[in-house]
């Protein structure tokens, strides 16, 4: 079957070697090279400087703490609007569907100054929340990590309700309502029959808005500010800012490493639930 | 255990509206303690709205359900104690074949041993013992409509739903199924009831059956009853297969019974439910399998025709007749080993058998 169409797929094969697999391969020799004019020989020496820093590894840490932290908060508010999603009819669902998807169709630029406006001293969340007594003092949402956090989950938000409002409208209804006829309320019926057979899109929903999340260079740099520190900043520091492009790319690889383990990691716990489905 | 003696059921003024569409009308049923009773009809005539009323995942605008006498209407489908099978199973994939059986005893905090001792005996109950540890997508589909009525038993349901059950097995396996679901649900004294478009399964499961059309019940009978003595004409034609033929209603002949002058100017005395009044049209029906072929006038109430096609079915032919009128009639008889058909434009007479009659309809 696949063989007779595998001259269909060379055009995407030759543009992923080009823009993927080459970039990758001067990306690792790069990292390797042993002086700054990247001539003589091959070593470890950026990685063991890398893994040998403290401040280095602090960097990485917060920066795959903040992808879970955008991912959670992700889950949380994307689950529920997949289901109310997949329960609307049919027009309800296209204007969900809209709403969700808005952010990925907007400037990524224009939509983190919005976030800006939305959350800084004197900002709109601020003013709403002085306004109706619930703070005394205005909250330092701007340059903060629950800022960015909360930011990060609005831009992801598609890319964890278009994953699970997938699975979930291919869940048979019946299921459920065989569910509550046995004896099982709403809730128990989400979390025994409803959520282990969603698992799969859940996981890929995760894995998409952590990869997004972790890597999103523009909204953690302007919403988290100079102070807060993750990796893509750390990385264009080093190679634009030091030109120090060997250490660059061996934290591009480093980094890179540790989102494959977060990805192989959440895969296969999504293993274990796909038989089903 | 209190599945044992079986709960009423009982439908009073049912209605269901959705927008300004009527789905089911005014319906009233009483379904006895362990019966089984089957709503049977084509798809749309409401029959599935009144399943989900009964389930309780549908709140009717109109009227109430009880059972045992008490109103059931404010119990959610989780705690009104109704077992559903549903036609393609719903069986949980996740679940091991052990774990779907016990789900509805373990959601209802029964306690681990107790809950153990009955999926055991439930999975016995269906001869699905060795399969306890596999999962759903493992097995056939008329094992898993064992499990799936062992998951809906193992809670004893005071009222058993069928979904159209059997409407995804094969021919033979269905016949099987439908045995063992009749056994199981004699042995439980289970009250049921049975959701088909299949008039077969219908008729072979059920100790009455509610025909159903446009969201009304058009006639709730024995079996029996509902193939030979029709309440409507509707009911006639869907269950079994019948020949209809129009007609006008003329004067009572000499013994009183009610005369029909057919298209052909042919009269015929037929039975009716309903008072016939001379002059007004009527639908008049006979069962192929009712009528017997002759080759000379056998008398009154005979029709002449002559033979277009011959359709031998084995232990049967049925032969397609036109009528003097140009009406089609098609008669079923039996056929003996070696007997020839009859040729094509031979002359007959088909005539009712003296059990069977004309039946008359309003048109």
């Amino acid at each position: 079957m696949a063989a007779p169409r595998a001259p269909l797929t060379l055009p995407l094969t030759a543009l992923f070697a080009a823009g993927f697999v080459a970039p990758l391969c001067v990306l690792l020799m790069l990292s390797l090279a042993a002086g700054d004019d990247g001539s003589a020989g091959l070593t470890l020496a950026q990685y063991a400087r890398f893994l040998g820093d403290r401040f280095n590894l602090s960097v990485l840490g917060s920066t795959l703490l903040l992808g879970a932290e955008a991912t959670l908060v992700c889950l949380l508010f994307g689950f529920p609007v997949a289901w109310v999603c997949a329960r609307a009819g049919a027009r309800w669902q296209s204007v969900l569907i809209f709403l969700v998807v808005l952010p990925i169709l907007t400037s990524v630029v224009v939509r983190t100054f919005s976030w800006i406006v939305i959350l800084g001293r004197q900002g709109l969340l601020n003013q709403i929340l002085l306004g109706l007594g619930l703070i005394d003092a205005p909250l330092k949402l701007l340059y903060s990590e629950a800022g960015v956090v909360l930011v990060l989950a609005q831009v992801q938000m598609p890319l964890m309700v278009l994953p699970i409002l997938t699975v979930l409208s291919r869940l048979d209804p019946n299921l459920a309502d065989a569910s509550r006829a046995l004896g099982a309320g709403e809730w128990r019926t989400l979390w025994r029959v409803t959520l282990p057979l969603v698992m799969p899109g859940i996981i890929a929903g995760c894995i998409l808005s952590f990869a997004a999340s972790i890597t999103a260079f523009v909204t953690q740099t302007l919403i988290g500010g100079a102070r807060l520190l993750y990796l893509p900043l750390f990385i264009y520091q080093q190679a634009v800012g030091a030109n120090d492009w060997p250490f660059a790319a061996a934290v591009s690889v480093v980094f890179m490493i540790a989102v494959l383990l977060v990805v192989v990691l959440l895969n296969g716990f999504g293993r274990r639930y796909e038989k089903h489905v | 255990m209190s599945g044992q003696r079986g709960h009423e059921l009982q439908l009073e003024a049912i209605t269901q509206r959705f927008h300004d569409f009527v789905a089911v009308r005014d319906i009233n049923l009483r379904i006895g303690a362990g019966e089984l009773v089957a709503l049977l009809g084509p798809s749309g005539c409401g029959k599935s709205t009144l399943l989900r009323i009964i389930s309780g995942f549908m709140r009717q605008t109109e009227g109430r359900v009880l059972f045992d006498g008490e109103p059931v209407d404010h119990l959610s489908p989780s705690r009104r104690g109704v077992g559903i099978v549903f036609q393609n199973y719903a069986l949980f994939p996740h679940l091991s074949i052990r774990q779907n059986i016990a789900y509805g005893l373990e959601v209802q905090g029964v306690a681990k041993a107790k809950r153990d001792a009955r999926v055991d005996e439930m999975l016995a109950l269906v001869h699905m013992s060795e399969f306890a540890g596999r999962f759903p997508r493992q097995l056939s589909g008329g094992q898993q409509q064992r499990v799936a009525l062992a998951r809906c038993l193992a809670v004893d349901p005071k009222i058993l739903l069928l979904d159209e059950p059997f409407g995804a097995l094969d021919k033979n396996l269905r016949l099987d199924m439908q045995i063992e679901v009749k056994r199981l649900q004699r042995e439980y004294g289970i009250t049921t009831v049975l959701v088909t478009h299949d008039q077969e399964e219908a008729l072979s499961m059920a100790d009455r059956v509610a025909v159903m059309s446009r969201g009304r019940v058009e006639q709730i009978a024995s079996p029996t009853d509902i193939y030979d003595r029709p309440a409507t004409l509707f009911v006639n034609q869907f269950v079994g297969s019948t020949n209809v033929l129009d007609g006008t209603v003329s004067t009572a002949d000499a013994d009183g019974s009610p005369v029909v002058a057919l298209a052909g100017g042919r009269r015929i005395r037929v039975a009716s439910d309903a008072p016939l009044t001379a002059g007004s049209a009527v639908r008049v029906s006979i069962r192929p399998e009712h009528l017997h072929l002759h080759a000379e006038a056998p008398g009154a109430d005979a029709l002449p025709g002559a033979v277009q096609t011959a359709l031998p079915l084995g232990a049967l032919v049925v032969y397609d007749l036109a009528l003097e009128g140009g009406a089609a009639l098609k008669v079923s008889v039996p056929r003996q080993r070696g007997e020839a058909l009859l040729p094509a434009g031979a002359q007959v007479w088909a005539a009712p058998q003296p059990s069977a009659g004309y039946r008359a309809f309003p048109a």
